[in-house]
């Protein structure tokens, strides 16, 4: 059978996240009962976790999280490493072994640092020599697989119900500032560990419900520059297309919401004339990542989240507050069954972007 | 009031947004082969010191350009109306396409000068060649008047290979004392009677007020006239399906 | 008297080829009125008034239909003529007639429109993708369905202005309504009465027709705005008004139907308003070199580009229009990196006024290959965003342009099947010049025949309905926006192509 990225996987989904506003800490367990809320949404074949802030003592190191097929994988990884990177620490990811998890990879953490010599004889910015020796890992070595690179934040996923792949996790024993969690229903299996969500590129991390139309549109644009779709889903393109608006273009999050989900033209012309024209124009010089087809998709990154629906709403969302906390999930129940008490409950518009900073916290 | 711009150092675009917009006449210095100078321009004249770029008064419209210096390729590429002079030599493709205006060269042109020029109404265009061409003068040519002077010429005739290929309009004088061998079929050569003479007169004239040479003495010898043979046409090429 | 074939050569049984098509006359229908023998400018039909009969010389005909349309009677029918020769399949009657003709009259055989051979055409090896379940189809009747486009050069990095907000200036853009433009046809190739149905067409659908390389008839200046002006290897009626008049400027470097030859617009052609539209004196011969003299390399492209921008301020985006050949990405690649904003790719099965067969029928890559391979190179070389793509040369119809998208395009350009729309029954015999439904002929008496403003609704009309078609397949997979299906192809799927088709059709097989 081909797995995850050999072959193109539709799937529905399951998303839901929380922030604090205040930095407060969100134990992982909290998540874990959102998303299992929502269990009807999964289907066993796929969940995950992005949690941020939890890794306070290595905060200034890029934290890898990584698959291995068998351990012959990991030595030509490490010695890769080691080459690019100043490793601070590295150890097994803790996990928990449950009856519902099964035929786990060998699943490791490193804490790295560029190499001064290295990173500046690349002349690249460093969080760009990052993303590119993970692409390099990613695209060319056998058996070795980054799914979290960031820092102070990583990825917990799995082939299984999200409920279960947090426990397998041990993410009760984590605290962090902002999680997101995704259960996914896949048409058929991906075959390994990688295809689950979500899916991250340095601190940005996406979990998406929703098949896109434009998926190849998207995919071949992006590839352009120097990105690598291997795994062939929506969350991975998606992911990119952030990376590239934010990272790359210094697109703000609410101008990349323009581009992805553009408003139709005749909502533009009816705008007035210096809005209409940046519309025009984000839509215009981007054409080739305006995303069509259903999706809702929610945002994590470092102080801050974000949730967006496709511009005809076509696809679930909903958003809930508290003065300290911000909940965003593809069900209210999923909400309501960590937090009962809630101000504000409500569903953002089509094309809309809910964007949530901590307080006092920059402009992404 | 003539502008002065100093050329040293500026990209093409820079210096044609300054000739553009300068309401009136203006005056280059230090040209080092920027292109496309005085392209389109009308009512204005341009006077460019050193080494004028590829296309210079690309689709002229009625400027009129001086160049003290050489002048590079395809010198008045399509234009329409005005004066390109040139105290010096040009490259390929002078007045390429051309429809109307003149131009004249002090010195010689390189290959394909005059190629593809043409005539319409009242406009008729002129290329003056003070010195030799190149091979394939008149290609193509379809209308206008090219006038070789052969001045300084060591030559039987001042032109390469290949004259007049693919001629079928327009005609070429060439100051020289033989008919010129090696023409294609579809070229007629004849010598040059009065008449003949006496159209080119005032464009020699013009050459000789411009550069300073001697109308006389020029005129003083023989010229052939090359023209689209009219008893051999490109016809019968065709048969249709 | 001795008879004279086509091109005055003396005719002798051994040029006897024999007539293609028959015309059935039922005589029970027949009323004697005389409108064929009228109608075709062809000699088909002799009609004697005095005894109100017609005869007929079937050899005169090319199958225009134009007579079968005017009988008021509904007599006239053009049959396919029961000549046969002995089988051979090797050697086919074609090739036997070509081989008799040209040793008659030793000319290079001269044809019109697309090649009539049978190559293989991809539009119809490839299917289309629709929603099922994972996804949901749109119904483009209830749901919005954007097909607006934007042709021209992207910037690779956003500006910000001191203020911090973006800086939204752009090179030049053209913006149409709907992804089909009219391509270039040059007025001499067709009537006057067909320029102007294309530009009014142009105008009320929001798009643009191209002059082809014939220059501007004055009176067609107030549709500059959608206007796209051809500059040519001739140079034909490019002056600074002209250039300034339309919308954007096409340096036409090749044609799909005969692609690395020039044209040759006969001198008996050159008269009246074609003679000042091209600003060459009437009765000269318009001759369009193989190749523009002043670009004999890539480097002199970005010349020729420049120039032009130069000349008009840089106000107006440049394309650049190539024939599908070989090495058509390489040189699409150079194109892109020449200052040019946008390529059209004219594939070998596209239309022409006149070519030689030869070249019509052997030189060249089909448009489909051609823009695959074209859109692949400039995505692998980063550089797609530097320019949109125009893809021509036998598009027929809806799904055809939602095919062409799906691989990369920008947009579509059609020639022959907006000559259709006007009248054209594709009886091939353009560079005769006596076209019986007044498009392809400056006869004044032919060309009056066709009413510019019902060729222009008829235009409308083909397109808009073109365009909900298109909106209804993107619906079908979920699309809402056309730019969504740009380069989509994972929307397609081969059907009986080889490994290798599919490699360069960047697609998978049906069942894949």
């Amino acid at each position: 059978m081909k797995r995850e990225g050999e072959v193109r996987i539709p799937s529905g989904c399951a998303i839901s996240g929380v922030f604090s506003r205040d930095g407060g800490a969100i134990g992982g367990e909290v998540m874990i009962r959102s998303i299992e809320t929502m269990h009807g949404r999964s289907n066993g074949l796929g969940g995950g976790f992005a949690g941020y802030g939890i890794y306070p003592q290595y905060r200034e190191y890029y934290a890898f999280h990584v698959f291995f097929d068998d351990a012959a994988a990991k030595e030509p990884f490490e010695r890769f490493l080691e080459r690019h990177f100043d490793v601070v620490n590295l150890s097994k990811i803790p996990t928990r072994k449950i009856p519902e998890i099964v035929g786990e990879p060998l699943i490791w953490r490193y804490f790295v640092q560029p190499l001064p010599t290295r990173l500046s004889a690349s002349q690249l910015d460093e969080r760009e020599y990052v993303v590119r020796c993970v692409t390099r890992i990613n695209t060319e070595m056998e058996g070795a697989y980054v799914f979290s690179c960031g820092k102070n934040m990583g990825v917990f996923k799995a082939v299984g119900y999200p409920e279960d792949v947090g426990r397998f996790y041990r993410l009760d024993e984590y605290e962090g500032t902002c999680w997101t969690a995704h259960g996914r229903y896949p048409t058929n299996t991906p075959g390994w560990w990688g295809g689950a969500h979500p899916f991250s590129i340095l601190d940005l991390s996406i979990v998406h419900n929703g098949e896109i139309s434009s998926y190849d549109a998207n995919r071949r644009f992006i590839e352009m520059f120097g990105y690598k779709c291997s795994l062939l889903t929506d969350t991975e393109v998606i992911a990119y297309l952030f990376d590239y608006l934010v990272r790359r273009q210094g697109l703000s999050l609410e101008e990349t919401a323009n581009v992805i989900a553009a408003p139709f033209w005749s909502t533009i012309e009816a705008k007035p004339k210096e809005e209409r024209e940046r519309l025009t124009y984000l839509r215009n010089v981007f054409s080739g990542l305006l995303i069509t087809g259903p999706f809702s998709i929610l945002v994590g990154f470092e102080g801050g989240m974000m949730a967006l629906n496709d511009r005809l709403k076509l696809r679930s969302m909903v958003v809930g507050e508290t003065e300290s906390r911000v909940y965003m999930a593809s069900e209210e129940c999923a909400i309501r069954a960590v937090e009962p008490n809630l101000d504000r409950v409500w569903s953002p518009r089509g094309g809309e972007p809910v964007i949530v900073r901590r307080n006092g916290g920059e402009e992404l | 009031m003539t502008i002065s711009i100093d050329a040293a150092g500026k990209d093409f675009k820079t210096l044609g947004e300054l000739v553009r917009a300068a309401g009136g006449d203006v005056e280059i210095k230090n040209c080092l082969g920027q292109r496309y100078l005085g392209a389109g321009a009308r009512g204005k004249k341009i006077t460019i010191q050193g080494v004028a770029g590829n296309a210079l008064g690309a689709y002229l419209d009625g400027a009129e350009i001086t160049v003290f210096g050489n002048a590079q390729e395809a010198v008045g590429d399509t234009m329409n109306r005005g004066l390109i002079c040139i105290h010096g030599s040009s490259g390929d493709a002078t007045g390429y396409a051309m429809r109307g205006g003149e131009i004249y060269v002090q010195g010689d042109a390189g290959y394909r000068a005059g190629i593809h020029m043409k005539a319409y109404g009242d406009q008729v265009p002129v290329l003056v060649i003070g010195g030799s061409a190149g091979s394939f003068l008149g290609e193509y040519q379809a209308g206008g008047v090219i006038v070789v002077l052969g001045i300084g010429c060591e030559r039987r005739y001042p032109f390469n290979y290949f004259c007049g290929a693919g001629m079928h309009g327009g005609k070429i004088y060439v100051r020289c004392r033989e008919v010129p061998s090696g023409l294609p079929e579809q070229v007629a050569a004849r010598p040059a009677a009065e008449a003949d003479l006496e159209e080119i007169r005032p464009y020699v004239r013009r050459y000789c007020g411009l550069f300073g040479a001697d109308e006389a003495g020029l005129m003083a010898h023989p010229f052939y006239v090359l023209s689209p043979n009219t008893q051999n046409p490109y016809k019968q090429l065709y048969t249709s399906l | 008297m001795t008879e004279l074939g086509k091109n005055g050569a003396k005719k002798s049984p051994l040029d006897f080829i024999g007539q293609e098509f028959e015309i059935d006359c039922r005589k029970d229908r027949c009323i004697g009125c005389g409108i064929c023998a009228e109608q075709c400018s062809n000699g088909v039909f002799t009609y004697n008034r005095k005894e109100r009969s017609i005869a007929i010389d079937d050899s005169r005909c090319v199958c225009c239909h134009r007579c079968a349309a005017m009988c008021p009677a509904r007599a006239l029918t053009v049959v396919r003529s029961r000549r046969a020769w002995r089988e051979n399949a090797g050697w086919r009657g074609s090739d036997i007639d070509e081989i008799t003709r040209q040793a008659g009259t030793g000319g290079v055989l001269l044809g019109s429109m697309g090649t009539p051979k049978e190559y293989p055409i991809y539009w119809d090896k490839m299917l289309i993708n629709a929603s099922q379940v994972t996804n949901p189809s749109i119904d483009p009747l209830r749901e919005p369905m954007e097909t607006r486009i934007f042709l021209g050069k992207k910037p690779d990095q956003i500006r910000r202005k001191p203020d911090g907000s973006i800086d939204t200036g752009l090179p030049p853009q053209l913006s149409a309504a709907l992804p089909i433009l009219f391509s270039g046809m040059s007025y001499g190739a067709i009537s006057y009465p067909a320029h102007l149905a294309l530009a009014k067409a142009a105008e009320r659908l929001g798009t643009f027709y191209n002059t082809g390389e014939g220059g501007l008839h004055q009176d067609f200046y107030r549709y500059g705005a959608h206007t796209i002006v051809q500059v040519a290897s001739g140079r034909f009626g490019v002056h600074r008004d002209y250039l300034e008049a339309g919308a954007a400027i096409e340096i036409k470097i090749g044609q799909g139907a005969k692609p690395g030859i020039g044209g040759h617009l006969p001198g008996l052609k050159i008269v009246g308003d074609i003679s000042k539209t091209r600003m060459i004196p009437e009765g000269t011969d318009a001759i369009s070199p193989a190749p523009h003299h002043d670009i004999y390399s890539i480097e002199d492209l970005r010349q020729l580009v420049d120039s032009l921008k130069e000349a008009t301020s840089y106000q107006k985006p440049v394309i650049i229009k190539i024939a599908a050949v070989h090495n058509v990405a390489a040189i699409a690649s150079g194109v892109a990196r020449s200052g040019a904003d946008i390529i059209a790719i004219d594939g070998f099965r596209g239309g022409t006024g006149a070519a030689p067969v030869r070249i019509r029928d052997n030189v060249g890559i089909p448009i489909e290959l051609a823009l695959a391979s074209v859109d692949a190179r400039l995505r692998e070389e980063g550089i797609r965003n530097r320019i949109s793509i125009l893809a021509g040369g036998s598009i027929r119809n809806s799904a055809d342009v939602v095919k062409a998208i799906a691989l990369g395009a920008d947009a579509v350009t059609i020639a022959t099947g907006a000559l259709i729309a006007l009248g054209c029954h594709l009886c091939r015999s353009c560079q005769q010049g006596s076209c019986n439904w007044g498009i392809a002929t400056q006869k004044p008496e032919l060309a009056k025949r066709l009413d510019p403003e019902e060729g222009a609704e008829r235009l409308v009309r083909l397109v808009t309905a073109w365009n909900h078609e298109i909106k209804e397949m993107m619906g079908g997979m979920g699309i809402n926006s056309i730019e969504a299906l740009r380069g989509n192809r994972a929307m397609l799927r081969g059907i009986g192509l080889s490994r290798k088709e599919l490699d360069i059709l960047g697609i998978a097989h049906a069942g894949e």
